[in-house]
């Protein structure tokens, strides 16, 4: 026989009139319609200052084209942060990744065979990364900082060259793969951007739907409360990490079959908008919170600060003024949002 | 009648630090048993053991008189153990549906959340067993708001929920009104009542004295005695506690 237990403490609660459920509605997604607002006035702004530009379509193909050489990495590493830990080193990683599938491709001829083996290569290079920083114990932003002069290094050493040099004739010829990565979906929309779509859907379906995201979000939030709920922090982590190493490898594909060549230089540019991107969209560096909707406006962002500074007819030195201006305004914003709950 | 939980000589060191050294005790079925010592006597340490959190460097564990070797959290919580932590093991930016399910989100084969079921179970506990004394909380609110005592309630209803018939409640008067305390001691008494057995830590020896019906001091790593709270008063026990803080012995 078991008697109902009593709880500590007495109930009460009202039912919420529609006008409540609404206010509790944007309270509680007020981090994404902050940035997605932040994106419309900067659009609309946008639009104003610069209309030969920003209603012409040609602007917005070449974001399709060029924000997912970053984008493609920027959300997996959303994860990465939430859960309170950081990598620096994915920019060398994506050139670890094109390095192993170009000798896989000419020793084997298979642009299949490539693929996966780029894409290996950039879950081992994140997992090693992943089990520095939970065995050894290594802060990651120092042990990936050091990774990321080691690949760079490994690249370098193991590619003889040390000057950009195009590819091995094997990608640029390659058609199916090309057509599969970068190719031009209706003539006009380049296939990088449906694979940064696909990637936002699946990271979001991992962080909101997958028992992997609800531990990211709680490790990141408190590791000892985490721990003492039974979560295997380390192993959790060192599988994000792995993640984030994949999806570098595959930006490092995407861009450089995009670009047509293959530079030893490949990622070297791609730190700081990567990063700006995620804390920009609303990801907070402490970790515990953070959306997959935010790093994806965050992302465009950043890539419409430079056209948009041409557009509106400023010159390009005030590029980096408006970089740390729309940086600043915005965390700004996430981090006062952020407090006050319910 | 075998024992809810029996250690046998467990011992535990942190590097040199010995926190536990040779403790031998039990805890009866249907029995509360307060845990009582002074600060780094290693009253938290041996809980963190009997959770499953931390491995003993020697000794047994038996669980309804069966040895359990490697203890995990998880085998820990499937033999009926609930732990109320001090620190309360809560995210503080995270919903409640979050936190209540942490660690043991209910899931399908390929770990995909069924949220849904999350939410409603959350909500429903809210209405049968938690208590919020504002009626704006949903299982999707944040908990970084609650009181102390809304957030132990949190962490009490997680422990019930999931069946436990031991629970171990380490410091759980901590932070809470005194209105929130005389709540929480009848909440103790009610597992009691239900037929399960408790484990409850506190400094203060009025509280522990009051529901439990053995009274376990540890000082400075090993067991110092043990007393039916039915056959010392509650100044000789304080007296007592006292007297062991200062040397080690009781008389």
């Amino acid at each position: 026989m078991t008697t109902q237990i009593e709880p500590p403490l007495n109930v009460s609660l009202t039912t919420p009139t529609l006008a409540r459920q609404f206010a509790r509605f944007v309270r509680r997604y007020r981090l994404q319609f902050g940035i997605v607002g932040v994106l419309v006035l900067m659009w609309v702004f946008l639009i104003i200052a610069g209309p030969r530009t920003f209603l012409n379509k040609e602007i917005y193909i070449s974001f399709a084209d060029s924000v997912p050489y970053y984008g493609l990495m920027a959300l997996p590493l959303t994860l990465l942060i939430i859960a309170r830990e950081i990598d620096l080193s994915f920019g060398s990683i994506m050139a670890v990744g094109v390095m192993c599938f170009l000798s896989v491709f000419n020793a084997t001829g298979s642009p299949i065979l490539g693929l996966v083996a780029c894409l290996l290569a950039g879950l081992g290079a994140g997992l090693l990364n992943g089990i520095i920083v939970v065995r050894f114990g290594i802060p990651s932003l120092i042990a990936t900082i050091g990774m990321q002069f080691f690949w760079r290094g490994a690249v370098l050493v193991l590619t003889q060259v040390s000057s950009n040099l195009p590819l091995a004739p094997a990608v640029a010829v390659d058609p199916v793969l090309r057509e599969l990565l970068v190719g031009r979906i209706f003539g006009v929309l380049p296939a990088q951007f449906i694979w940064m779509i696909i990637i936002a859907i699946g990271t979001w379906i991992l962080l909101n739907r997958h028992r992997l995201g609800a531990h990211v979000y709680l490790i990141g939030d408190n590791p000892n409360s985490a721990a003492l709920m039974g979560i295997n922090v380390g192993q959790r982590r060192i599988m994000i990490f792995g993640i984030v190493g994949v999806a570098a490898a595959f930006a490092g594909i995407v861009t450089s079959y995009s670009v047509g060549s293959f530079f030893t230089s490949l990622g070297s540019g791609y730190l700081l908008p990567t990063l700006s991107a995620v804390f920009l969209g609303g990801t907070s560096v402490l970790g515990g919170t953070g959306t997959i909707l935010g790093t994806f406006v965050g992302c465009f962002i950043i890539g419409a600060i430079e056209p948009g500074t041409a557009a509106i007819g400023l010159l390009g030195q005030w590029t980096q003024l408006i970089y740390g201006f729309v940086i600043v305004v915005s965390v700004g914003m996430h981090t006062l949002l952020r407090r006050g709950s319910r | 009648m075998t024992y809810r939980l029996e250690l046998r000589n467990v011992s535990k060191s942190f590097g040199e630090v010995k926190s536990l050294q040779n403790i031998t005790l039990h805890v009866d079925q249907n029995e509360v048993v307060g845990l009582l010592g002074d600060n780094g006597a290693g009253k938290s340490t041996l809980i963190k053991i009997i959770t499953g959190y931390h491995q003993p460097d020697s000794g047994e564990l038996y669980f309804n008189g069966t040895e359990v070797k490697h203890l995990t959290v998880t085998k820990a919580r499937k033999l009926g153990v609930e732990t109320v932590y001090q620190e309360r093991a809560l995210a503080d930016q995270q919903m409640l549906w979050r936190n209540i399910f942490m660690g043991r989100e209910l899931t399908n084969r390929f770990g995909f959340m069924d949220v849904t079921k999350m939410t409603h179970e959350t909500n429903r506990l809210m209405l049968e067993s938690m208590g919020f004394t504002s009626g704006a909380v949903t299982a999707e609110s944040v908990i970084n708001n609650f009181s102390g005592g809304e957030k132990q309630g949190v962490a009490i209803v997680r422990a019930l929920y999931f069946k436990a018939d031991l629970i171990v409640l380490d410091e759980p008067t901590m932070g809470l009104s005194l209105q929130e305390t005389r709540k929480l001691i009848e909440f103790v008494k009610g597992i009691k009542r239900a037929g399960k057995s408790a484990i409850f830590i506190d400094h203060n020896v009025f509280h522990v004295y009051n529901v439990a019906d053995r009274v376990v001091v540890l000082d400075r790593g090993t067991v110092a005695g043990e007393f039916l709270t039915k056959d010392i008063t509650l100044s000789d026990l304080t007296e007592k506690m006292y007297r062991v803080a200062e040397s080690g012995h009781f008389d």
